[in-house]
């Protein structure tokens, strides 16, 4: 009896270690070295002082929060678009597909995952570019006079990461929809909904766990993805991610860096605080849930 | 608004529905006197949940037609019917509590919000559960979901509800109450309630009217009685209630009986089925019901002969208490097992390895044929 207690806690123990080991040495300790990096500021060669200096740089310099909003309210239209475009997808994968399509529609969403973020990113620019094949498209139809640059601009930047990110609307979605009995639908209509009643009071309601679960993780890829701003928006991106590796790799502010990274962190906290409350919504129902 | 109202709620005129080849109901005929109850009873996959569907308005019918009232209700979706519905595992919407649930409806037709709290307020009353309106629907247990689930129809005063298996999902003590109290909802709302089941004691129970369905067509529409004691088909004699079955073949009949052989070499006498005209040499089905076979013990058979022209004796293989409904198997010289019921008293009762007579009237042998041989 004894024995058998101490067993199930050692496979408790060799189960859980690899876990806490993870969330301990990549996630929490990393986290306090940058608090710890971001209240530091260089007073002089080899001698640090602590203060809020990087903190106040932040908000002396309005370009740096300048690009913070940018950076968030582009996010935002992102998880927004994405939700947009994979609600209807999701809605037929779960409701309206076949159980034998259902599998394969769910497949043909997950192929892209199997391509790099860089590759994927680089189709975009093969198709945008001033050289591309939309542009040379257009010149062969007679529809624009001389080639066109679709890239380094903010719908570039928007189309690419409602791309990445849009899977993760997706699946979460596909899941809440799935558990959605079609009978509570029918009874909607039954009892005198139209279409657009049954959507708004039924099914959105019913799916809200599902789509705030996507909005949170969909927002937090977006507001904090490097490769596809830098890729497809060029110089004129300005994602606060690109701030950051500035600070870090290009002016060896390591302390500005730290900083500008908790301040995302903390916005990002922040805006999905506020989501959370105005959808009347917890984490643990949403993305503890999916 | 209530103008010369049709004798008939709802009408079907040989209605039928195909999926790809298969055709799920094949030409259903049948009238609903307003106000009734009745019931649509039949194995799974007969296609009685199909005919229901088609009356909500969620499939559109291969050929036919649905009336309402008297009116023509092909083409007009769903949510433009006045027929409502009870769904198998109620629907109730999680999300709103039982106000909203039962607002819903109201909302949807756009009554005002005095209106829409004057009406809901009063069919909780009527369905006797007048403070749930602030409570959420898991706090609910399964009787209550069940009348919410129906207080959300009337409240949309509907011409028809149909209920789609409701009582499946519930214990059999809460099913058996609420039997007894749909039957009492009905007769209060004095709304014609439609009621699809395969459990033939949830349709006895509080029909006013059964059909019997099988592969898509009604086998017989009447009252339970006439179901249980006038079949006029074998399908219905073997659905409804308990049988004992003998197969056999006539060897002499005239209009209203005769006697047949079974395949296990048994002699007896029957009366034929209503509406049945049974030959000499057709092969036939035989239908005993339980309760009309008496058991006695070999030694005593004298008096009861008289009761009965049927005959048989046999061995009790075992007995099968269950209170009032009691029963005993008995096995007779062909080898085959005969249910009969018998009043357990407690006292000087039969016993399994008694030797006994079995003994019933040639009036309670429903013959029918076989469809093969017609």
């Amino acid at each position: 009896m004894m024995q058998n207690k101490d067993i199930k806690r050692l496979s408790l123990i060799l189960l859980f270690s690899p876990f806490a080991l993870w969330i301990l040495l990549l996630i929490i300790l990393p986290h306090i070295g940058m608090v710890l990096l971001s209240f530091r500021e260089k007073v002089a060669p080899r001698v640090y002082e602590y203060s809020f200096a990087n903190y106040l740089d932040f908000i002396n310099e309005p370009i740096y929060w300048n690009t913070l909003l940018r950076t968030g309210s582009m996010s935002l239209l992102v998880t927004a678009l994405a939700l947009l475009i994979g609600f209807p997808i999701a809605y037929y994968i779960a409701k309206i597909a076949g159980p034998r399509a259902r599998g394969g529609l769910f497949l043909l969403c997950l192929i892209p995952l199997w391509v790099s973020d860089l590759i994927r990113s680089f189709g975009w620019i093969l198709l945008l570019r001033e050289t591309g094949v939309i542009s040379n498209f257009l010149l062969w139809t007679g529809l624009i006079g001389e080639p066109v640059e679709f890239l380094y601009n903010d719908i570039a930047v928007i189309i690419g990461l409602v791309y990445t990110v849009i899977l993760f609307m997706i699946v979460p979605l596909v899941s809440t929809l799935d558990g959605m009995d079609n009978s509570m639908i029918e009874a909607g209509y039954n009892l005198g909904g139209n279409g657009f009643t049954v959507l708004r009071r039924i099914i959105i309601p019913y799916a809200m766990p599902g789509i705030v679960a996507g909005c949170i993780v969909t927002f937090m890829l977006t507001a904090g993805s490097y490769l596809t701003p830098v890729l497809l928006g060029g110089k004129n991106s300005s994602w606060f991610t690109e701030q950051i590796y500035n600070q870090f790799i290009t002016r060896f502010n390591w302390e500005g860096g730290a900083a500008f990274g908790m301040l995302l962190l903390l916005f990002t906290s922040v805006v999905i605080w506020l989501g959370l409350k105005l959808s009347g919504q917890t984490l643990a129902n949403t993305v503890a849930k999916s | 608004m209530k103008h010369t109202s049709p004798a008939y709620d709802l009408e079907c005129l040989d209605l039928a529905k195909s999926f790809g080849g298969i055709r799920a109901v094949k030409g259903v005929s049948f009238e609903i006197p307003s106000g009734s109850f009745f019931s649509i009873l039949g194995p799974s996959g007969c296609g009685k949940t199909t005919l229901m569907r088609m009356i909500a308005g969620f499939e559109e019918p291969t050929s036919g037609d649905i009336k309402i009232k008297g009116r023509s209700v092909l083409g007009v979706p769903p949510n433009r019917r006045n027929v409502k519905m009870v769904f198998q595992h109620l629907a109730l919407f999680p999300m709103m509590n039982v106000y909203e649930n039962i607002a819903y409806g109201l909302r949807c037709a756009g009554v005002n919000n005095a209106e829409i709290k004057r009406k809901v307020q009063d069919v909780l009353e009527r369905i006797a559960l007048p403070d749930v309106g602030e409570r959420e629907i898991h706090q609910l247990s399964g009787g209550q979901k069940q009348r919410i689930a129906i207080a959300r129809c009337m409240v949309l005063d509907p011409d028809v509800l149909l209920l789609d298996e409701p009582l499946g999902a519930l214990d059999l003590k809460l099913r058996e109450a609420m039997k007894i109290e749909l039957k009492l909802l009905q007769h209060q709302f004095n709304t014609t309630f439609i009621y699809i089941t395969h459990d033939q004691s949830e349709a006895l129970v509080m029909s006013d009217n059964v059909a019997i369905m099988n592969q898509g067509l009604f086998e017989q529409i009447g009252t339970p009685q006439e179901l249980y004691h006038h079949p006029k088909t074998a399908f219905v004699a073997g659905f409804v209630g308990d049988s004992n079955r003998w197969s056999g073949t006539v060897k002499s009949a005239d209009a209203t009986g005769g006697m047949v052989e079974t395949d296990q070499g048994l002699s007896m006498s029957f009366s034929a089925g209503s509406g049945q005209t049974i030959r000499d040499g057709d092969k036939v089905d035989i239908f005993v019901r339980p309760e009309f076979i008496r058991t006695v013990r070999a030694a005593e058979t004298d008096q009861a002969a008289a009761d009965g022209d049927n005959q048989m004796s046999g061995v009790i293989d075992s007995l099968l208490f269950n209170g009032a409904n009691s029963r005993v198997l008995v096995r007779t010289g062909s080898g085959e097992l005969i249910e009969s019921d018998v009043t357990v008293t407690g006292n000087n009762d039969l016993k399994p390895g008694e030797d006994v007579r079995l003994v019933w009237s040639s009036r309670q042998a429903m013959c029918f044929a076989r469809p093969e041989s017609a």
